[in-house]
């Protein structure tokens, strides 16, 4: 038998093209890792010589010459202030999403929808928090400044995330799963609540972290919604003292013991949406293993 | 009936074609009627998805405790024609469908009919196994039952009784509580079966139930299927011709969304009256 054909080896210049390409986007992920690494590295080397026992136990105290104090109140406030926010945001996200994928699937009002939750998206977040003061906080609803008002304006910034990520992670439920619980005689809701949102939980779980993560850091919203506190509330209807706040302002303190309270805060933050994360998945792994 | 209101050329010309009603099929003397299963009578049958007109004025008898098998080529309209039958047809976006579907003479089209009611009577098992990923063995097979408000002693029993219909028990009975999405294919393809008939329906209604399936595991889908046929009437969808041959008492073919013929198996695949029909099974179309 003889043969017709020849398999040419790959050519030099083809190889060439190849390496360097490889190297182009190696170099692109470095160059897209150096700021990350940064952060933490500076986050650790300034912040972590504020921590101390006495750092998490302590409010601040306000004072500029004594004892600064510790930032008790402002990690309870930042909790405080995005759990409500989440308990707002998350179940009208996730109903959004619901009515999108499983109710409106291909009709204009849902189409519209979609469209504004998208546009919601980019709003940026001082534009939240000066519609929660002129609505609540000029309005004088409920007294003036508010840890409840700052929530608000936090649950407006999660919606559009919660939404939108919910939405992916109903659509990657497959139909098959509806259509099976359909077929057993399963009333739509039920089918949603027994089938489709146990399916998708991980990704909710997933997107919910992610506008919580998101929430936690930003600052403008709560800048004239909750304003500041030293002490630490339970009280919603008060000023709270909040980490992003504490940041915000303590960084700007010409004092170097205060300025590295700020350092610690900012990486009391980072360490707080990094356990909260953690903890999620540990319970999403858990929930599935039983 | 609810009248085509817009014949085709192509429905003229067959029209005629091939009895309504097929005496071949009636019993023979002496064969008495089952006692159990429910039949199914389709009259004038038409599915749409939007403007497209998937099934054409179909009437079709599906009988108490047999298997019929129904064959045709792709986009024949037979996925259609079953998932009208459970009225898992109107689910599609844009899809709807009318004439009547009487189960044991009941309208399950009729406008006082709770869709939930007729899906309970008439359950269905899918081309692609689909056991619900966030639940147990158990849970797979119970899921029906609870929402019907069977619990405790009783449901566990009917869980136990459904996975041994199946013949999965022995596979299964260490591992109730693992991830029904754990099993192999044929594994969960039973075990969706199991999921249907926990519920005890009249009828079952099986798309393709073993094209995502190896041979060995088609073999025990047939083998069950066989079992079944004693206590529910079974309609199944294939693409294989075998598998129709092997499984059913009587096999409807199917072109272009209408009936071409229906017939017992046996003469359908060795002295077919449609010629066409004779063309499908010989190999020769479709």
């Amino acid at each position: 038998m003889s043969v017709t054909f020849t398999l040419s080896p790959v050519s030099s210049r083809r190889r060439r093209t190849d390496r360097a390409m490889w190297g182009v986007l190696l170099a692109l992920t470095v160059l897209a890792l150096i700021p990350l690494v940064l952060i933490v590295y500076y986050l650790l080397r300034k912040g972590l010589g504020a921590w101390s026992p006495s750092f998490f136990t302590t409010d601040p105290t306000g004072s500029f010459f004594g004892d600064p104090g510790g930032i008790r109140s402002a990690i309870l406030g930042s909790l405080e202030i995005v759990a409500l926010a989440s308990i707002i945001a998350v179940p009208i996200g996730i109903g959004v999403a619901l009515y999108l994928t499983e109710y409106g699937r291909g009709s204009w009002f849902a189409g519209s929808v979609r469209y504004f939750v998208d546009v919601m998206t980019g709003v940026p977040s001082i534009v939240f928090g000066l519609f929660v003061y002129i609505v609540l906080v000029t309005s004088h609803i409920g007294g003036n400044f508010a840890a409840w008002k700052g929530a608000v304006a936090l649950a407006l910034l999660m919606l559009p995330i919660v939404a939108r990520s919910a939405e992916v992670a109903l659509l990657l439920v497959p139909n098959g799963l509806r259509e099976a619980a359909l077929a057993l005689g399963a009333p739509r809701w039920r089918m949603l609540l027994r089938v489709v949102l146990p399916t998708a939980a991980p990704g909710l779980l997933t997107g919910s972290l992610l506008a919580v993560a998101r929430a936690m850091g930003e600052t403008a919203p709560l800048l004239f919604t909750v304003t500041f506190a030293l002490g630490a509330t339970a009280n919603l209807g008060q000023p709270m003292n909040t980490l992003p706040y504490m940041v915000f302002t303590d960084i700007q303190s010409p004092r170097a013991a205060i300025v590295q309270i700020a350092w610690g805060a900012g990486l009391t933050l980072v360490a707080l949406v990094l356990i909260l994360n953690l903890l999620a998945r540990a319970i999403e792994r858990r929930s599935h293993m039983a | 009936m609810t009248p085509t209101t817009n014949k085709e050329p192509m429905e003229m010309a067959t029209a005629g074609s091939g009895p309504e009603r097929d005496e071949r099929l009636d019993r023979k003397p002496g064969v008495a009627e089952r006692g159990t299963g429910h039949s199914i009578t389709i009259r004038g049958l038409s599915a749409y998805y939007g403007d497209q007109h998937a099934v054409r004025g179909l009437d079709l008898d599906f009988r108490a405790g047999e298997v019929t098998a129904i064959i045709g080529p792709s986009g024949c309209g037979k996925s259609t024609m079953i998932r009208c039958l459970n009225r898992m047809h109107e689910e599609v976006p844009g899809a709807r469908a009318e004439g009547r579907v009487l189960l044991d003479g009941l309208d399950l089209y009729a406008p006082e009919v709770d869709v939930t009611a007729v899906r309970r009577r008439i359950g269905m098992v899918f081309q692609k196994p689909n056991p619900f990923p966030t639940m147990s063995v158990f849970d797979n097979v119970a899921a029906g039952l609870r929402l019907t408000g069977t619990k405790g002693e009783d449901l566990r029993e009917r869980v136990h009784r459904a996975l041994r219909a199946v013949g999965l028990w022995n596979e299964v009975k260490h591992r109730l509580n693992r991830p029904g999405v754990g099993l192999s294919g044929g594994q969960q393809q039973r075990l969706c079966i199991a999921r249907a008939i926990a519920v005890e329906p009249s009828v079952i209604l099986m798309d393709e139930p073993c094209s995502a399936l190896d041979p060995v595991a088609t073999l025990k889908v047939e083998e069950l299927i066989d079992e079944l046929k004693d206590r529910y009437t079974i309609v199944i969808v294939t693409h294989n011709m075998q598998q129709a041959a092997r499984v059913s008492n009587s096999t409807a073919y199917m072109l272009d969304g209408q009936l071409v013929e229906h017939a017992p198996t046996a003469e359908i695949f060795t002295n077919p009256r449609d010629h066409r029909t004779e063309r499908y099974v010989t190999g020769k179309f479709g």
